[in-house]
């Protein structure tokens, strides 16, 4: 056999052994984490100071997308369901289309980009700083008092952040439709009452942005702590928070989808 | 109070990788003294700090400390050790996102239940020691780098250890500064009975305030003994090192291959 074939197929198994120790190193870590979520939980505070910076400043970016997004629906479901004079049912459209899909899929994409971005940055800098060894010099264990505040704030956060853009979202929508267009208000909210469906459209959504929130920050979480202590090592796994949380939510979201919806109109 | 020596290092070998950082390093550190561990970049001073606070484990040897075999310590044991012990970090790894005052507190407010008023009182004590009391609420990043590392200084004592390590504690100071911190480190360790042990590559500061020098070179102890006896030594390592000669024992040029051979010129002379 050919040399370069064999350095080829060499470095196919290298990358896949590679991937699979990670995928286990990344289990293993997130064990842990949950492991020493005790003095997260004692000490609340921790995870307050951390939700303001993942959650409450992730909101401006959350609810202006959602808005926009609303709109966007309104006037494209607008145009589409005149043409068959369904217009009043915008409504419907949009609410389902945002509690169902676009809801947790875009919040958690922001998410991923805005808040997920800035804990493995901020984590990454705290190693390449010695501030995570120092810590642990000090008898304090940086999983416990820095990591897991940061993956509870971030759990916390991503389903209140999707409910936001969904709720603005909605109200988009019926700017467009109803203040905009004219399409009939009572209608509008009255198709929208009868046929979302609280336990299949809105459980599951919230179900999918808390399976979400979890992917994001353990992604962030693992990537921060475990980045090569170097502006390059930070930066590259900051990128990586962002396209892996990117990938794993469209994955996540297609196979969740698939059990969730299953035989419902 | 025990006569031991605090920290006691015995034939210690510590390999990264399969490539030999340490070979066979003994040493005796008694306390309430301050020891200075000198070399060149990159021989394995940093990794001996590491291996007394138990970041890394030895390949075989030991380090024991306050009586205490560091590697064979579970983690609880561990952790209560290191309680008693702290590091300073070459550039101070302050933590940003705590202010000045924070930072001194941070151990306090972790392994105490002072009361704040008390942690209030202390900090003020310890960052008066370093005179930067009135620089308590400032940020990390407003601070000079010499004042980080005073501030780092202050957080090292800040539950009054019996060990404090200092790692490069002179690196990238200006004369004031690696002057105040030197006297710092001296007095410090005199008024609270602790004991200090500085890895630097700053000879003449060093040999101002320790009591103690050990010298490694390539992995191994090449000399050691008190600032005078070192000032007197005949050994060509220590010599060039005190001296600051470019060539000697530690070679200027990296190994490579022969200077003719990579300029090509063997085979246009043959």
């Amino acid at each position: 056999m050919p040399r370069r074939i064999v350095i080829g197929i060499r470095g196919v198994g290298h990358r896949i052994i590679e991937s699979v120790w990670r995928l286990g190193y990344a289990a293993r870590f997130f064990s842990l984490i949950l492991l020493k979520s005790g003095t997260s939980i004692r000490r609340f505070g921790l995870i307050i100071r951390e939700l303001y910076f993942t959650g409450v400043l992730t909101m401006v970016i959350i609810l202006v997308s959602g808005l926009f997004v609303g709109m966007v629906l309104g006037l494209q479901g607008y145009e589409t369901l005149q043409k068959f004079g369904a217009e009043t049912a915008v409504g419907t459209l949009v609410a389902l289309s945002l509690v169902r899909e676009l809801g947790p899929v875009v919040a958690g994409l922001l998410f991923a980009s805005r808040a997920g971005s800035a804990i493995t940055a901020e984590i990454g800098l705290m190693k390449a700083t010695e501030q995570l060894e120092a810590m642990g010099m000090m008898a304090v264990d940086p999983i416990a008092r820095v990591v897991a505040p940061r993956f509870w704030a971030g759990v916390i956060s991503m389903p209140l952040l999707a409910a936001m853009f969904s709720a603005m979202g909605v109200f988009g929508g019926y700017l467009v439709a109803v203040v905009l267009i004219g399409v009939d208000e009572g209608s509008f909210w009255s198709q929208m009452q009868s046929v979302v469906d609280f336990r299949f459209d809105i459980v599951n959504g919230i179900i999918k942005t808390c399976v979400f929130g979890v992917a994001i920050t353990a992604i962030a979480v693992f990537e921060g702590y475990n980045a090569p202590p170097t502006a390059e090592g930070v930066s590259g796994a900051t990128t990586r928070t962002v396209v892996t949380s990117a990938l794993v939510i469209l994955g996540l979201d297609f196979v969740l989808t698939s059990f969730m919806f299953r035989g419902v109109g | 109070m025990t006569t031991n020596p605090l920290v006691e290092i015995k034939d210690l070998n510590f390999s990264y990788d399969e490539r030999a950082i340490l070979k066979g390093i003994n040493m005796t550190m008694p306390r309430g003294k301050v020891i200075a561990i000198m070399g060149g970049s990159g021989c394995g001073k940093t990794t001996l700090l590491r291996l007394i606070g138990g970041v890394v484990s030895p390949s075989s040897g030991y380090v024991r400390v306050d009586d205490q075999i560091v590697h064979e310590l579970g983690r609880d044991k561990l952790f209560s050790l290191r309680r008693k012990m702290s590091m300073l970090f070459q550039f101070g790894a302050l933590f940003t996102d705590l202010s000045v005052f924070d930072n001194v507190a941070f151990q306090m407010r972790e392994h105490t239940d002072l009361p704040e008023s008390v942690i209030r009182d202390l900090v003020f004590m310890k960052l008066h020691a370093v005179g930067l009391r009135g620089a308590h609420n400032l940020m990390p990043a407003e601070l000079s780098g010499g004042m980080a590392r005073r501030v780092a200084l202050a957080r090292s004592i800040a539950l009054d250890p019996m060990l404090v390590m200092y790692d490069e504690p002179f690196a990238g100071l200006d004369p004031i500064s690696l002057s105040v911190i030197g006297k710092l480190i001296r007095r410090l360790t005199d008024a609270l009975g602790m004991t200090s042990i500085l890895v630097t590559h700053d000879v003449h500061q060093s040999l101002e305030i320790v009591d103690y020098v050990y010298f490694i070179s390539e992995g191994v102890i090449a000399a050691h003994g008190t600032p005078s006896e070192v000032r007197g030594s005949v050994s060509p390592f220590v010599h060039q090192f005190i001296h600051s000669e470019v060539d000697g024992p530690v070679p200027f040029h990296y190994p490579a291959e022969k200077y003719a051979t990579d300029l090509n010129l063997e085979n246009r002379i043959a």
